[in-house]
């Protein structure tokens, strides 16, 4: 199995507050899933963070598909972010445009040809089953929708690898099961997904592969739910 | 690029005073350039008329022997100023008088004017300095008794020409860095106003120039529109003066649309030093 990206020994040293990741280190394979959970503060945006290049390690390197924090210059991130997609809890959707604009947006800054938009952004829109919803305004949206409409813009240039952070951190429990249901199904389809969360039913349900952080240390790396709850 | 103008063109309406302020500036601190420079350029047109009428004039020392005249002649004539060299007698010179000033004509009698050397320069060979060191040098003759010219108001007008360029340099620059801190705080305004969609850039891999790109547009959009304002502002001021005051010359087109240009170039950078420090600012958290 060839590794999409891959933490070697990282250490991640914020200016004001410390030291957030110590020697973390771990591999994810090609569309592979993978859980982050860990109690607030330790560490989860933080890794999410370095594999988007949004951050740098303090020390230790950060691989993910063929970039590498050791080499790659600042203005070469956007190549690498255009093939990452990347969602968060509080969706950050442009409220002044409808849904179909919103995923138009993320294709159009990226230089996607005007003539391809339109049909792509119906079938993002489709894929994450809101194609009813094009020209409604994200207010208009329930929160599991606006969570949908994110991962339809995170998937607009076909990533190899999405992650999520607390993707599920505002919704309710029936939309939290249709999101991760979701993600699933992108899952199927051959795009690596992290996500970050400390909902340890879904963890366990699922029965894939987490990582346990705590006060920034790896603290387990593997598929067993029951040591889960042991720590929890 | 559409887009890039699409988004630069949105902010003019998102903040519509900081803009107008933005190209009011632009177009005082050109207006500055642009007034100043019309001076020196009519004060450089009237000194081309004058300058044509620059002569210097030799006197002679009464008595002076004719062969002494034409060696002279011979000399000045080969100077590389002098474009024409002649002998005014001292008849010649009483019946000019006569002609010029009616008035006086009984006045002047032959024993009153001596004869002189006049003398008329080149282009190029007018300017105070040089007239002046031409009239120190033909002063050496020792039957040279006195030479002249109007160095007096000569020198005054271009004194006016060096005044005026660099009053209006300096009013200039300053207008200029105003408008530029100007142009820099609405850019400011705009990307703080555009904060959410240039993160979302960010995330989804939208390259820095294209984020940089309507913000740019927009500061050179601004400084051309400043500068035609000026220009415009520029010209309404020569036909006035020209109307109510004395006839004066205008830019050619091509030094016109040099001043929009500048204005392009003013809101560029107004825009460039501030626009990556700004999104700095906003990419902090991104
Ligand atoms: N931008 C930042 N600057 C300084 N400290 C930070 C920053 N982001 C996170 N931290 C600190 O790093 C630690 C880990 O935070 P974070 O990665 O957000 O944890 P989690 O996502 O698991 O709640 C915390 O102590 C937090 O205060
Ligand atoms: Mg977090």
């Amino acid at each position: 199995m060839s590794g999409v990206l891959r933490l070697d020994d990282v250490t991640k040293e914020y200016p004001r507050t410390g030291v957030a990741l110590k020697n973390v280190s771990f591999t994810v394979d090609k569309g592979e899933f993978l859980f982050l959970t860990g109690p607030s503060g330790s560490g989860k945006s933080t890794l999410l963070k370095l594999l988007s290049f949004a951050e740098r390690p303090t020390a230790g390197e950060v691989k993910v598909s063929g970039f590498s924090s050791a080499t790659l210059r600042d203005r070469d991130i956007p190549q690498l972010r255009r093939r990452l997609g990347i969602v968060f809890q509080d969706f950050r959707l442009l409220t002044d445009r409808t849904v179909e604009a919103n995923i138009a947006f993320a294709l159009e800054v990226t230089g996607t040809p005007a003539s391809s938009i339109g049909g792509k952004v119906g079938r993002l829109l489709t894929q994450v089953g809101l194609a009813s919803k094009a020209t409604s305004m994200p207010h208009e949206l329930s929160g599991g929708e606006q969570q949908r409409v994110a991962i339809a813009r995170a998937l607009a240039n076909d990533p190899f690898l999405l992650l999520a952070d607390e993707p599920t951190g505002n919704l309710d429990e029936r939309a939290t099961r249709g999101i991760l249901q979701l993600l699933r199904e992108i899952n199927a389809l051959g795009t690596a997904v992290i996500m970050a969360t400390h909902d340890l039913s879904l963890i366990m349900r699922s029965g894939y592969r987490y990582l346990e952080l705590d006060r920034g240390s790896l603290h387990y790396d593997g598929t067993d739910a029951r040591t889960l709850s042991r720590h929890q | 690029m559409r887009l890039a103008f699409r988004e630069a063109l949105l902010a003019f309406r998102r903040t519509p005073l900081m803009s107008m302020l933005g190209i009011t500036t632009i177009a005082f601190s050109l207006f500055a350039f642009g007034l100043f420079g019309l001076v020196a350029l009519n004060i450089r047109e009237a000194l081309r008329l004058v300058e044509d009428r620059v002569e210097v004039r030799a006197f002679l020392v009464d008595g002076t022997s004719e062969e002494a005249i034409a060696a002279a002649l011979g000399d000045v004539a080969a100077f590389p100023e002098v474009r024409e060299v002649g002998y005014v007698s001292p008849d010649s010179a009483l019946a000019r008088s006569r002609e010029e000033l009616a008035e006086f004509r009984d006045v002047f009698d032959a024993s009153v004017l001596p004869g002189s050397l006049e003398i008329r320069l080149r282009e190029g060979f007018r300017d105070p300095v040089t007239v002046q060191a031409l009239a120190d040098r033909i002063a050496t003759y020792p039957f040279i008794d006195d030479v002249r010219f109007g160095q007096e108001w000569v020198a005054k007008l271009y004194r006016v020409r060096t005044l005026s360029v660099l009053a209006g340099t300096g009013l200039g620059i300053v207008f200029a860095l105003v408008a530029v801190l100007i142009i820099g705080s609405t850019i400011r305004m705009a990307v703080l106003a555009r904060a959410r969609e240039i993160e979302i850039m960010r995330l989804v891999g939208a390259t820095n120039a294209f984020v940089r790109m309507p913000f740019l547009i927009e500061g050179v959009l601004k400084g051309a529109l400043g500068g035609a304002l000026a220009v415009g502002l520029t010209w309404l001021t020569h036909t006035g003066v020209s109307r109510a005051l004395f006839e004066t010359v205008f830019f050619t087109p091509a030094q016109a649309s040099l001043g929009v240009l500048a204005g392009a170039l003013l809101g560029f950078f107004g825009s460039l030093v501030s626009v990556g420090r700004h999104l700095r600012a906003v990419w902090k958290d991104a």
